[in-house]
């Protein structure tokens, strides 16, 4: 393909390399593409869900001739808001065994991609106080066992030794123990982000900045492109990642989703000294903390609980959030929150998501992360690349079907039926 | 934030909790599945003005419908659920 240029290859040798010559060879990570008017598939939306399945579709299925449209710039939407937490430990095998397969692929990515993506596992820890919360932490644990993930039940001797500071004469929510996932931790997300734009790119994908989709052409049940503020863009292939604005890019192609967008928070604190070596949630989940590398401590919890579009949140749910982080926490309290910002979440009506063919021909869906996806992202690039070169799902997707609700096999991983917010 | 209660007046937003949208209709019993499949899973979501249901449940109890914009979470006015009519959400 034309106007191609491989980006230096990231090494040890190169980094010293640049530091001899002051670092004025690096070049950008990737081309600000302008885009061009027929493509075979074209991505809509630029994060991370969008540029790993325009890598995927390079490396796995040798589609090149590829451009991921993004309204703003990439990694502007939830890509780059999220709370970065990677794990696999989930109840329901379709669930598991998608969520196992991204773990995997974390696992390989940073030299499958050559891009440092900080993933760190550093362990994930769910806390219970609870009969039923250790019941439900020891069945969740053999399936994951059963599915060749590890866990480990610990109790409170083992949480002590690892988390001394925790605040273990809590009346309300004691902690009693803890359902540990060793492999689970966290990533980089900005990294992750720029390491599979600047992958894709390499094999040839477009990253077309500044490009909204604001329509689609659709001629006898078959997509043909899409229109855009930069113009009509032909394909035949067409894959929808719009995270929380699934809902408004869906209806432009005249579908309507089993999805609501609502709004999660997020909070940072003031760097300290390493600390607080893990993730750690508390109190059925409605709390969760971790160190990130520059020093503050990232945390957040539930959803503020009414549809939004807003990227912020109110301050009831601040307060909520502050208070589960005393109760497990109290030095917590000591810490001044430099940052707190929110994120539209595409809540399905079963919490899990949605990778699939459409009822329209050659128009793919990847949709309903909820307040789980970035953890999926490398899982979810891989099985839509898959979905939209083979036009059918892989096993791995297979239980991601957009009519699962309509047969009933719905995948409700909390039990809390067809509420979004409650998920 | 606080939300406007046509019982109790202007109150914080803790007193309340939200239920969702307050358009769709409930079908009768025994509807067609797509019908039931319809109000259950595909529920509105608009960018903008959106209709539903809270209830005030540290307050007066009543349930409201409250019409908000998505955009801005600025709430553009709320009666009691009782005007509704057409069965539960
Ligand atoms: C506060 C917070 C904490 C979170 N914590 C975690 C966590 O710890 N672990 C975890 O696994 N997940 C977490 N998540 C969820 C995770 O961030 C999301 O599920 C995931 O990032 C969504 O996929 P994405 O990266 O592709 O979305 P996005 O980055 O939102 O990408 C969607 C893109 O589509 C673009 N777009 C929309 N409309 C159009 C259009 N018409 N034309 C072109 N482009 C368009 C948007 O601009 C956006 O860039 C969290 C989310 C938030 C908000
Ligand atoms: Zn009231």
């Amino acid at each position: 393909m034309s106007g191609v240029r491989a980006a230096m290859n990231y090494s040890g040798l190169a980094l010293l390399r640049e530091a001899l010559r002051g670092h004025s060879g690096w070049g950008p990570a990737w081309r600000d593409a302008a885009p061009r008017t027929e493509y075979d598939a074209l991505i809509v939306g630029g994060g991370g869900h969008g540029l790993a399945t325009a890598y995927y579709l390079a490396k796995e299925h040798g589609l090149t001739n590829v451009a991921v449209l993004e309204r703003t710039h990439i990694g502007s939407g939830n890509a780059g808001r999220n709370t970065t937490l990677i794990r696999s430990n989930y109840l329901l095998p379709g669930n598991e065994r998608f969520f196992e397969k991204s773990m995997q692929l974390w696992e390989g990515l940073e030299q499958d991609l050559n891009y440092n993506a900080m993933v760190s596992q550093r362990g994930v820890l769910n806390l219970y106080s609870d009969d039923g919360q250790r019941d439900a932490c020891v069945r969740r644990g053999n399936t994951m066992r059963l599915h060749g993930v590890d866990a480990e039940l610990l109790d409170l001797a083992q949480v002590k030794a690892m988390y001394p500071y925790f605040d273990y004469r809590n009346e309300r929510f004691p902690i009693r123990g803890g359902l540990l996932q060793r492999r689970g931790g966290t990533a980089r997300h900005d990294a992750v982000v720029w390491g599979f734009a600047r992958a894709a790119d390499r094999r040839g994908v477009d990253i077309v900045q500044n490009c909204e989709v604001t329509g689609f052409r659709i001629e006898g049940g078959e997509v043909r492109g899409v229109e855009t503020t930069r113009g009509p863009i032909f394909a035949r292939k067409v894959g929808l990642c719009c995270a929380g604005s699934s809902s408004r890019v869906g209806e432009l192609a005249g579908l309507r989703l089993p999805i609501e967008s609502h709004v999660l928070q997020a909070f940072v604190t003031e760097a300290v000294k390493p600390m607080f070596d893990g993730v750690v949630t508390f109190s059925g989940g409605t709390f969760y903390i971790s160190q990130s590398d520059k020093g503050g401590l990232v945390f957040g919890g539930i959803l503020d609980g009414y549809n939004s579009y807003a990227q912020r949140g109110n301050l009831r749910v601040v307060e909520d959030v502050m208070e589960a982080g005393m109760a497990m926490m109290p030095l917590l309290g000591r810490l001044r929150v430099l940052r707190q910002w929110g994120g539209v979440m595409d809540m399905t009506m079963d919490g899990s998501p949605i990778i699939d063919l459409t009822p329209i021909r050659g128009l793919y869906l990847n949709a309903g992360w909820c307040t789980t996806g970035f953890k999926a992202i490398p899982a979810s690039g891989w099985c839509f690349a898959h979905t939209m070169a083979r036009d059918e799902p892989h096993f791995i997707n297979s239980a991601y079907r957009l009519d699962r609700f309509a047969v009933g096999a719905v995948l409700d991983e909390s039990g809390h039926g067809a509420h979004p917010n409650r998920h | 934030m606080r939300l406007p209660c046509p019982h109790c007046g202007s109150r914080p937003a803790d007193e309340f909790t939200c239920y969702g949208a307050a358009d769709p209709v409930r079908p009768a019993a025994g509807a067609p599945a797509q019908v039931w499949h319809d109000y259950v899973h595909i529920r509105p979501n608009p960018y903008g003005l959106h209709n539903e249901l809270w209830q005030h449940v540290h307050g007066c109890r009543r349930w409201l419908v409250m019409t908000r914009d998505t955009r801005t979470h600025a709430v553009l006015g709320a009666r009691d659920g009782g005007s509704r009519g057409g069965g539960a959400a």
